[in-house]
């Protein structure tokens, strides 16, 4: 009977991966193409969850859905021409001082314009409801959220890794002045790079809303785990973000399941081990721009 | 080149230590100084996870101020308040030290986090100034901790307890029955389930899971599988913040359908759940709904101001402006070494309550009236605010305020 509860737990676990991975995902874009540390990435989930609670009622949950994404990636694109642009060759420690202060700045906003309370906001709905495989439950909802993360994922790869967009994008990581001198001129791809990265961060927000609470400091919460992820991983490596991802969550699962208080420090745990036996991350490249 | 690599780690690495920082920031509001004024320092967190409810402490504590000074001050003299943000213990130790030395001020209102409130205590006692908490609710700030000069209008974690308990006890919730607790990983939580688990086993219940969460778990579903797994009769939270609204909103996401029930609450983490979510009984130590003239009055003022209804924290920073001024105007003096003294004699208080309350000289504990309340189904509330229904008061009204304080063990000695 302790093998199936096991079972189960790593088998959740696999689905708090898939809530892991919609946050890192945009972070790691974001660093591995753009070379930018975005300490800010939480504070546009933040905004992306609020965006969710006010589009809902005017246009319905599903309307939020595809609105607020855009919306956050919207609002990327404009920090991505005002401040990103001119951080990318910048000694990285200027990008992670900006988008700190960046992180701030969004919090405190969102605190002055909607309080300090979290907001009510819960799953529509036509969406609630568990489903049962034998003895296992799972709630319909985070089966949701493990389809989106998973077309998310896919659709990330296949932009990058399969279009000619995606193709420039890596040429510019490599050699940026060998692509300006084919004639191509990449801050347009950057813009659609950070836009892409943050928009993501929106839509994490916007599916994470009805299941945990809206404050302003919902960011800061999740960016620490969100980084682990991303550095157990491997910087820079696509899947090594998604293989992180599942890890964690059924490292933390079934710490919890043996020795609860650990739950949270498991991750930490986690990354201490990978670091100390690859210093790389899981499936990390050397990242040839900053040696 | 390796260098370089571990340079970029590195970084990211100081980049996520520093992202836990950023919770922990905030700006002082300090007040311009005037002549001829009173003034009362107001020290509470409202950044970091206990923000929500520090937000409603502050609007409780100027509308107190805003209603002395129309009516006409303190002997004459306007009350002008001191406001900031605590943060965390050494930052409340430094800020409480600030308020009264640079600020003079001729007492200090607040906290919520009982570390905090230890430290501001401490400061209290060696400067001889008045704090009064207002959201802290160890047993061992008014045990061990004690002392003359912190006084306590929240209520501890045993009157919590004392005040759910006796309503789960009529609802024949705890005699036999099996119970499954999650509670907060902090001071707080640990003291809260200590009194807690005390209660059940004393009327006959038992524990058959006791869980610590992490304050920084976001995600509870791995808990709710436990809890699925052992089939308990009665599901409680010793959460704390922003914990509580996580783990209402999941309980109803995995459709479990133990009841639930919760020895530390506050109305602002239920609001933030959403519709459908919240269930169980809770305990309170004042809520919107109760019933009395003063009561409704503050209510009505509040909500015409703010555009909501107080908050329970709202209650305890609003009635601690206003004891103060009651105090300093039967006393006729605002000296704030006579201060104390007075609190101690007994003095009582409309405190928006059914009865008076009154500070005990035993540990300085506000002696009063607590509440317990059951969660509406959703289909029935009116609006946002409209989330659970009132199930009463305690102690009885035959019965002694006093039976609901903590117990007089001796773990308090006031020095002199």
């Amino acid at each position: 009977m302790a093998f199936v509860f096991l079972l189960e737990q790593v088998l959740n676990g696999l689905l708090v991966g898939a809530y892991y991975l919609l946050i890192a995902l945009g972070l790691s874009l974001i660093f591995s193409l753009g070379g930018i540390v975005n300490l800010s990435h939480g504070a546009f989930y933040a905004v992306g969850a609020y965006l969710a609670v006010t589009l809902t009622s005017w246009i319905g949950f599903a309307g939020a859905f595809v609105a607020s994404p855009l919306l956050v990636a919207l609002l990327g694109v404009v920090i991505e021409r005002l401040l990103f642009r001119r951080f990318y060759r910048a000694d990285p420690i200027l990008s992670l001082l900006l988008t700190f202060g960046l992180a701030m700045i969004i919090e405190q906003s969102l605190r002055i314009i909607f309080g300090a309370s979290p907001l009510p906001f819960s799953i529509p709905t036509a969406l609630r409801g568990q489903v049962f495989l034998g003895s296992f439950i799972y709630p319909r909802y985070r089966l949701i959220i493990f389809g989106v993360a998973l077309a998310a994922v896919l659709a990330t790869w296949f932009l990058v890794y399969r279009t000619a967009f995606g193709r420039v994008v890596r040429a510019g990581v490599q050699n940026p002045d060998m692509v300006g001198a084919l004639g191509i001129s990449l801050q347009p791809y950057m813009t659609a790079v950070a836009a892409l990265g943050i928009g993501l961060a929106g839509l994490a927000g916007v599916l994470l809303a009805p299941i945990s609470g809206v404050h302003p400091a919902m960011g800061a919460e999740i960016l620490t785990a969100a980084f682990v992820v991303v550095v157990i991983g491997g910087l820079g490596s696509f899947w090594g973000v998604i293989a992180a991802a599942a890890l964690v969550g059924v490292v933390r699962g079934l710490t919890i399941y043996f020795f609860p208080p650990a739950g949270e420090a498991s991750m930490y745990l986690l990354m201490a081990l990978v670091l100390l036996l690859r210093p790389r991350g899981l499936l990390g490249e050397r990242i040839q721009k900053f040696e | 080149m390796a260098h370089s690599d571990d340079l970029t780690r590195r970084m990211l690495l100081k980049g996520a230590a520093g992202a836990t920082a950023l919770a922990g920031l905030g700006m002082p509001a300090i007040v311009k100084a005037q002549s001829d004024v009173i003034r009362i320092g107001h020290l509470t967190p409202v950044t970091g996870f206990l923000g929500p409810l520090g937000e409603f402490a502050q609007m409780g504590v100027k509308l107190a101020a805003e209603e002395i000074n129309a009516a006409g001050g303190v002997l004459g003299r306007k009350v002008e308040l001191v406001i900031e943000d605590s943060v965390n213990p050494q930052t409340a130790s430094a800020k409480a030290e600030r308020l009264i030395e640079r600020d003079k001020v001729a007492m200090i209102i607040g906290e919520i986090s009982s570390a905090s409130a230890l430290a501001i205590g401490q400061v209290a006692n060696r400067t001889k100034t008045v704090f009064i908490n207002t959201g802290a609710n160890s047993d061992a700030l008014r045990g061990a901790s004690c002392n003359p000069f912190m006084f306590h209008i929240e209520a501890a974690n045993s009157m919590m307890v004392t005040a759910v308990g006796t309503y789960l006890k009529t609802e024949n919730m705890i005699k036999g029955k099996k119970w499954y607790s999650l509670t907060a990983d902090y001071a707080f939580g640990h003291d809260l389930f200590r009194v807690a688990k005390k209660f059940v086993t004393e009327n006959g219940g038992e524990f058959i899971g006791e869980e610590l969460v992490p304050t920084d778990a976001t995600d509870f579903s791995p808990y709710l599988l436990k809890i699925r797994q052992a089939q308990p009769d009665i599901v409680a939270s010793n959460l704390a913040g922003n914990q509580i609204t996580n783990f209402i909103k999941q309980y109803a996401e995995y459709g479990l359908q133990f009841p639930i029930t919760g020895f530390g609450f506050d109305t602002a983490v239920a609001w933030g759940a959403g519709k459908g979510n919240f269930s169980g009984i809770w305990p309170l130590i004042w809520h919107h709904m109760v019933d009395t003239p003063s009561s409704k009055k503050f209510v009505e003022t509040f909500t015409k101001k703010y555009g909501k209804p107080p908050e329970n924290q709202c209650w305890g920073d609003y009635n601690s402006l206003k004891i103060v001024a009651q105090s300093f105007t039967e006393m006729k003096t605002a000296d704030p070494q006579k201060l104390a003294e007075h609190l101690r004699k007994g003095a009582k208080f409309d405190i928006l309550k059914g009865r008076e309350g009154y500070f005990r000289a035993y540990d300085n504990q506000m002696v009063q009236e607590m509440y317990a309340v059951r969660a509406k189904d959703a289909d029935k509330m009116k609006d946002q605010w409209d989330i659970y229904d009132p199930l009463g008061s305690v102690p009885g009204l035959n019965e002694d305020l006093e039976v609901l304080a903590p117990p007089k063990d001796g773990t308090c000695k006031m020095q002199a």
